[in-house]
């Protein structure tokens, strides 16, 4: 390009700087917490060791638990909703989409907290049941309830990138697989699933990364028997004031994010790989 | 031929190393259809872009109308292009695209409003003043663009295969109406394309080029009956192209035979190419030919029939109004004024070398 | 079949919207406390007005989800113009280290910037709360700006230059309208997330200061405060308004369109 333009690369410039200042930097600070000796000065493992300590794997065990649990129901959920809001793309997918993204406008904490009014002990759902002469169930404070906030407060998250990648596949290639023979079960399981495996792959990420390390849920919906791993970061920094603990468990999540990210750029390369073959 | 209007001089142009253009001179008049002809990454683009004012060369000179504007600005020149696509601004409606020149310039409502209807009658879409650019077909928004250009009365009009992104019935309405703007408005045109056939039916002038070099400059018939070198023989049309050896004046030694042709001041034995068009080749009785041979295959074209034969050890292209039969044995005949002899290229830059 | 799909959407629905009607009905419910019904009242809703904690921490929400967003937006902006001269390497580069705070946990990103706001002296408050906002709106603001960006065809700025303008009007009046849906998109998303977002604001925001999501945090251990029920109900109501003219919009704007092509056409 000629020179007028080159120079607009330095356009760019204020935001290496914001990045390395905001982006970078504090990220650092978290490692320097998390690695610095208090007493003696320098660096040491001693924080690290601390998180091996049973109740903290036990937290961070259930909190994998559970993400990977309502991931895969966001992904149950989501994937034949988007199926459906596929097909109906051009007449009323505009008034259905609006209705999916118009809860995300409610505010997040209130939305929990009407959870616990459905689920708990005299709650909606019990009156309900109460009502028709069944027994009670009890869901709050349960690892179940967790479970439905993550799911409520997540979905959108799966919904979004998998409609997006369903919504790009050309349906003459799904044509194409029945006239070649597949059966709708095959045409799903070796054309429609491997085709929107980024969206899979990038909706699962954008849920469990939020669901691995929530404490407001398990707060609200908890009620505090149910200890998560961000329920500990956050009494670390806000009631313990441990904040060499705090970090030391940050950095173990960020080493899930760090999977995250490597599992998405994989696929994301994979996916880059196959639109090259094409002209 | 009209007054001068547009050269470049010596112009020298590279990017990331790569030289694109290589101490080019170009003269355009006044009133020309310049038709800069060649295969992508020859640099007829770049020639474009340097008129426009979107690259500065390396070195050399742009003159206009006896002024240096190598270094002017683009919104200064009385120059204006018609991008090869999506250069309608989509958020203005039709009127709003072909009034953004003349808005910038300050003119007059009614002063606009009078260019506007003028100009999409030119183009033949009055009535769309406030048609949605992004619902048009394709045909229509380079019409636009070109409604857009020439509202600002240029000096010179540049397009940049204008027609390449459109279907082959749209392409040639828009070549015939293409000539017919041009002539009614009575300025020069700086055309590029890689299509051959585009740049014959058009052009007063046609500048051939390979590789940032100048190929041959001439008028369409020039460049197609007398090309001066294999690349230009090869590129526009069908050709046969030889090895041979210019014996001496008016005698070409061609596979192994001695044929006269009409061409002097080669020298004696110095090698040339040979070109015969398809259809100069006379298909005669095996005893009449100067070559025999065997027709290998027969393509009906239409209008003619592409005839592949084998004969001298070499496969010759003939075109022919009747259609022959596969196997059958047959002569060629050349008639001596049918025969181009073209020097060989002097530098392997010079090479033919196409892709397309 | 189309039944069954029907049902599928009607559950979804249902699901989705179920706590948002449980939300709206409190603001009508005469009881302070939720889960007993006692009977309708407007009161919360006159009380709204009063309640100055409420009243405060929208005025901080609105205010820093504002300002927050039209620096995100500006950034991103200015960074995706200078990327489209990039290289390929770099331009990833700048795109993975600007999604960083999108992939990652917010738990993280709040510490992290908590302590970096400690580690360099700062008081923690409005600031803070402001520029940890603009760290997490920005990767949705490139999200929305940068594709449009760089598939924008050199060409538009090209053809403006040659029709007269110069480079300060070939952007002004050519590439910035022509990027326009964009940047609103990215001034939405990023008040949006700024709105939203309760886990960054809550490391960073310091003592004495909240806006609507930490207000409504620190509430809940005693009960929220109906007025906050009717606050939510109104701004949702506000929300489902504004989608509804926009669809309506949508419709006719479409309608309108066909009718000229078909004007066109004939």
């Amino acid at each position: 390009m000629n020179e007028r333009l080159s120079s607009q690369r330095f356009l760019a410039l204020p935001f290496g700087i914001w990045a390395t200042l905001f982006i970078v930097l504090p990220l650092f600070f978290v490692l320097w917490n998390g690695l610095k000796d208090v007493e003696n000065g320098g660096f040491t493992l001693v924080h690290l060791q601390t998180v091996l300590q049973w109740e903290y794997l036990k937290a961070l065990g259930l909190s994998v638990e559970l993400a990977l649990i309502s991931t895969f129901i966001c992904l149950v959920l989501a994937y034949p909703l988007c199926l459906i809001l596929r097909e109906r793309k051009e007449s009323r997918g505009l008034l259905v989409f609006v209705l999916f993204l118009l809860p995300l406008w409610m505010n997040s904490l209130l939305t929990t907290m009407a959870w616990q009014t459905i689920l708990e002990k005299h709650g909606l759902i019990n009156m309900f049941l109460q009502s028709v002469g069944l027994p009670e169930v009890h869901i709050i404070n349960t690892p179940l309830a967790i479970i439905i906030g993550m799911v409520y407060n997540f979905l959108p998250y799966m919904v979004l990138p998998l409609y997006v990648a369903i919504n790009r596949i050309d349906s003459s290639i799904i044509e194409a697989a029945r006239d070649l023979g597949a059966n709708p079960y095959q045409t799903f399981r070796r054309v429609l699933l491997p085709l929107s495996m980024p969206g899979i792959v990038s909706g699962s990420t954008m849920v469990f990364i939020p669901a691995l390390t929530t404490f407001v849920i398990s707060a609200l919906l908890g009620g505090n028997k149910v200890l998560l791993v961000g329920n500990i970061i956050e009494q670390e920094f806000t009631a313990a004031y441990d904040w060499q603990l705090g970090s030391a468990l940050s950095m173990v999540l960020m080493v899930f994010i760090i999977l995250n990210i490597l599992l998405e750029a994989f696929t994301d390369n994979g996916e880059q790989a196959k639109k090259g073959v094409r002209p | 031929m009209e007054k001068e209007l547009l050269r470049l001089e010596r112009v020298n142009k590279s990017y990331d190393g790569r030289q694109i253009l290589e101490d080019l001179d170009l003269t355009i008049h006044e009133n020309e259809f310049v038709t800069l002809l060649g295969p992508s990454g020859c640099g007829k683009t770049t020639i474009l872009r340097l008129i426009g004012g979107f690259e500065t060369p390396d070195s050399g000179k742009i003159w206009f109308d006896g002024q240096d504007i190598t270094h002017l600005q683009p919104e200064k020149r009385q120059v204006n292009t018609v991008f090869q696509k999506y250069s309608l601004f989509s958020h203005m409606d039709v009127a709003e695209n072909i009034a953004f020149g003349l808005k910038l310039k300050g003119k007059s409502a009614s002063y606009i409003r009078d260019k506007i209807k003028y100009a999409l009658k030119l183009v033949n879409l009055d009535g769309y003043e406030h048609a949605r650019v992004t619902q048009m077909s394709g045909g229509q928004q380079q019409r636009i663009a070109i409604a857009r250009a020439i509202v600002n009365e240029p000096k010179v009009l540049l397009l940049d295969e204008p027609l390449s992104a459109l279907d082959l019935k749209l392409r040639q309405n828009m070549q015939r109406e293409l000539v017919k703007i041009k002539r009614e408005l009575g300025i020069t045109f700086v055309f590029v394309t890689h299509d051959q056939e585009e740049a014959l039916s058009m052009s007063d002038t046609v500048v051939v080029m390979n590789q940032g070099w100048i190929q041959q400059i001439g008028t369409p018939e020039n460049v197609y009956n007398e090309p001066e070198n294999a690349f230009v023989a090869d590129f526009i049309g069908d050709s046969n192209i030889i090895d041979g050896i210019m014996v001496r004046d008016k005698l070409v030694h061609l596979l192994g035979k001695d044929i006269p042709c009409i061409n002097t001041g080669f020298g004696e034995n110095v090698p040339v190419d040979v070109q015969i068009r398809p259809e100069d080749i006379q298909i005669c009785a095996p005893e009449d030919g100067q070559f025999t041979g065997r027709i290998k295959q027969v393509v009906f074209k239409g209008t003619v029939y592409d005839i592949t034969i084998e004969a001298g050890g070499f496969e010759w292209l003939v075109q022919t109004i009747t259609g022959h039969e596969q196997g059958k044995e047959v002569g060629i005949k050349l008639a001596a004024s049918n025969i181009q002899i073209m020097a060989k290229p002097e530098s392997e830059d010079e090479e033919a070398v196409s892709d397309e | 079949m189309q039944k069954i799909k029907t049902t599928y959407l009607a559950f979804i629905v249902a699901f989705l919207y179920a706590p948002i009607v449980v939300l709206i009905a409190q603001s009508f419910n005469a009881s302070r406390y939720r889960g007993q019904w006692t009977g309708f009242t407007w009161e919360w809703y006159e009380k709204l007005i009063e309640s100055e904690d409420i009243i405060n921490a929208f005025s901080n929400t609105l205010t820093i989800g504002v300002t927050s967003a039209i620096l995100a937006t500006l950034l991103a902006l200015v960074t995706a113009l200078g990327m489209r001269q990039m290289g390929r390497q770099s331009r990833m580069l700048l795109r993975g280290l600007a999604n960083v705070p999108l992939l990652n946990a917010d738990i993280v990103t709040g510490i992290s910037l908590m302590l970096l706001f400690l580690g360099l002296g700062l008081k923690l408050g409005y600031d803070t709360i402001l520029l940890a906002h603009i760290v997490i709106s920005l990767p949705y603001a490139m999200l929305c700006i940068l594709p449009q960006v760089l598939t924008m065809e050199n060409v538009w700025y090209e053809a403006a230059r040659d029709l007269g303008a110069t480079p300060f009007q070939a952007f002004r009046k050519v590439i910035l309208p022509e990027l326009m849906p964009g940047i609103v998109a990215a001034f939405l998303l990023s008040f949006a997330m700024s709105a939203d977002d309760f886990i960054v604001t809550y490391f960073t925001k310091g003592a004495g200061i909240e806006t609507l999501t930490t207000e409504i945090y620190s509430e809940l251990k005693l009960g929220v405060h109906p007025e906050m029920y009717a606050l939510s109900t109104l701004f949702f109501c506000g929300v489902l308004v504004f989608a509804a003219l926009l669809m309506l919009n949508y419709k006719v704007i479409s309608r309108y369109r066909a009718a000229e092509r078909r004007g066109q056409e004939a």
